[in-house]
């Protein structure tokens, strides 16, 4: 696991991932206000918030389904703002979305087949699905089976799968746990944690805030689009106004 | 579909107890619809049992069955208009997929390969190749026209559908209606309203032959054998490549494809031209076996094959083959096997009441078409 806790310097070379003074408009609507974020390779960070604080578009200003009115989002050390969502894929950026969002009628193989579109790396491409197969070997057992058949959890496996096969270097997670049934919520979590132990960077956005920060190396605060804490793991739960407004007190839910 | 679900729920709200109105008159239209079909077929059969039986001699006074020579010509003529049918159903089912809206133009570019067919045909024809070299000749005429419908239909989706592509789908719907016309009037503008004919075919091809004793002329069988390729080749396509798998994600779930690095629009571009081949290919097809086209051409296969695409369940490529032989062969069986025992007068007018009754009885009983997959709220939001 990285020891990487400086999140100071935000314009740091070696972020895989960083946004610069980002700011989002929908229309007249300011949604992310100067927004300051920086992943480092190796890391685990989630990023926290209410209803409304522009977590979703934090990830989509990432992916360039929005693009900001102004500041830079930085991928590996280039400017991207002006770069379509394939460009950023092909470069190392992928998002295991909301709900999973599986296309429910392809078969599994085509779901994961489909991560690695942009990718003509033949044995690149063989490497990493066997090591989907490795990490899921449920996911395996049903490969020609359509993805709308699976379990909730089956699909999560699924989704994370997909997003491997883009060989990713910063992997995205939109509410990881969200529709999942309690008891996979803990599983889910410790595989994240297995990914990431295995060198992905991941940023999560998760409700789950407890969980989130108790296998994250860092953390950070949106509320209404601007960034008020930032912080390593550790400090955000010991964050006492944080527990109160966000983590319930402590509690596991 | 969906507001159909709406009405229904805001009807059932307001009435709780009792079975709402609507309810009540769509199943009494089912027991008529199923009746006649039943009584129909019935007295069809008894029609071919004695001729001469109570119920022919009240209805159907001088009924004298079909032979069988005469149900195989049926069946025949029935799956080759449905060839057609389904051809043209495709590119419906395929753009429906996709991007959630009817096409209605569609039906016109099929017509526009029938024209440029028609062109190449006579040209062929004027310098004496088509009769020396029927065959090269015929794959040039179809080469030519499947590009000319296939960039018709891109143009269109360029012009007309993709500034309007976030725009309700109502929108394009209309205006798809508006490029029918455009596409029927500048074809119009451009050749007359007259029927123009296609060149005669080579006699090999012309005369009937028989198979399994079927009676069928060459021509089908070419018609036949050429929407085999086209669909086994469209099959591989949507099956079988990376660009087909695209297609199949983009028609599911558009922003997840394209956080994949799928380019949605090339996708949707692909789909068109795709859709406009098939319905090239279904144009030079018709012109060769009807020998005849005129501007209007385009409009009532057009519309049948929509009501293939629905019958057979929209955005199922399957289904709109199997819609469009199913279409074909009711329309063209239909008439004699159940009107005509019911004493309907002039039953071979009826071959297009016929079809709109299938698509009626198809929406009522299985509103998803016969092969369509059920579609969710979730699906389709």
């Amino acid at each position: 696991m990285s020891t990487e806790t400086s999140n100071s310097e935000s314009t740091d070379p070696s972020a895989l991932l960083e946004f610069r003074q980002v700011n989002t408009h929908y229309g007249a609507v300011h949604i992310l206000k100067d927004v300051d974020l920086a992943i480092y390779p190796g890391e685990l960070v989630c990023l926290l918030g209410g209803n409304a604080s522009g977590k979703t578009t934090t990830l989509k200003t990432l992916l360039g389904m929005v693009t900001p009115t102004s500041g830079d989002v930085v991928l590996d050390g280039e400017v991207v703002n002006n770069q379509p969502t394939s460009y950023r894929v092909a470069n190392g950026v992928t998002m295991v979305p909301e709900n999973r969002r599986l296309f429910k009628r392809l078969t599994v193989k085509e779901n994961l087949m489909l991560g690695a579109y942009l990718r003509n790396d033949r044995d690149g491409i063989n490497e990493d699905i066997e090591y989907v197969y490795d990490l899921f070997p449920r996911v395996k057992e049903r490969l020609s089976q359509k993805a709308g058949t699976l379990s909730g959890g089956e699909q999560q496996m699924v989704a994370i799968g997909r997003a491997l096969m883009s060989r990713p270097k910063v992997l995205l997670m939109d509410e990881p746990s969200m529709g999942l049934a309690p008891a996979l919520v803990q599983q889910n979590f410790e595989l994240i944690e297995k990914i990431n132990n295995e060198g992905m960077a991941i940023f999560m956005v998760e409700q789950n805030a407890n969980m989130a920060l108790s296998i994250a190396d860092r953390g950070w605060v949106l509320l209404t689009g601007r960034v008020i804490l930032d912080d390593t793991a550790e400090a955000l739960r010991a964050n006492e106004d944080l527990q109160k407004a966000y983590l319930g007190g402590g509690s596991g839910e | 579909m969906k507001e159909g679900k709406t009405v229904t729920a805001v009807v059932e709200g307001k009435s709780k107890r009792r079975t709402p109105l609507v309810d009540r008159f769509l199943f009494v239209v089912k027991v008529v619809l199923i009746g006649l079909v039943t009584i129909g077929f019935l007295a069809f059969v008894a029609q071919q049992i004695s001729p001469d039986n109570w119920f022919a001699r009240w209805r159907n006074p001088g009924a004298t069955g079909l032979s069988a020579d005469q149900i195989k010509g049926l069946v025949i003529s029935g799956l080759s208009q449905g060839v057609f049918y389904g051809l043209i159903a495709l590119g419906y089912s395929m753009v429906y997929g996709v991007l959630g809206f009817i096409n209605f133009a569609h039906g016109e570019v099929f017509m526009v390969s029938a024209y440029t067919g028609y062109i190449a045909a006579n040209k062929f024809s004027a310098n004496g190749m088509w009769e020396s070299n029927f065959a090269l000749c015929l794959l040039i005429v179809l080469l030519l026209a499947v590009m000319v419908s296939t960039v018709t239909a891109v143009l269109t989706e360029r012009i007309a559908y993709r500034p309007l592509r976030n725009s309700p789908r109502l929108i394009p719907l209309i205006t798809s209606i508006g490029v029918s016309f455009v596409l029927q009037n500048a074809v119009l503008g451009i050749f007359g309203p007259g029927t123009q004919g296609y060149p005669q075919l080579p006699e090999w091809l012309a005369k009937q032959r028989s198979i399994l004793t079927f009676e069928i002329s060459g021509i089908k069988i070419l018609v036949f054998l050429v929407t085999i390729v086209s669909m086994t080749g469209l099959w591989y396509l949507v099956e079988r490549t990376k660009t087909g798998k695209a297609m199949r994600a983009v028609a599911e779930d558009k922003e997840i494809a394209s956080l994949m690095g799928i380019n949605v629009n090339r996708i949707i571009v692909t789909t068109f031209a795709v859709g406009g081949a098939m319905a090239g290919v279904a144009g030079v097809m018709f012109g060769l076996l009807f020998r005849a086209v005129n501007p209007m051409t385009g409009f009532l296969p057009g519309i049948k094959a929509f009501t293939a695409a629905v019958v057979g369940g929209i955005g199922n490529l399957g289904g709109a083959m199997s819609g469009g032989l199913a279409l074909g062969s009711a329309e063209s069986i239909a008439p004699q096997l159940i009107l005509e025992p019911l004493g309907v007068p002039g039953v071979t007018q009826l071959k297009d009441a016929v079809a709109f009754t299938v698509l009626v009885m198809v929406l009522l009983f299985k509103p998803s078409g016969l092969f369509g997959e059920r579609l969710s709220a979730e699906d389709r939001a």
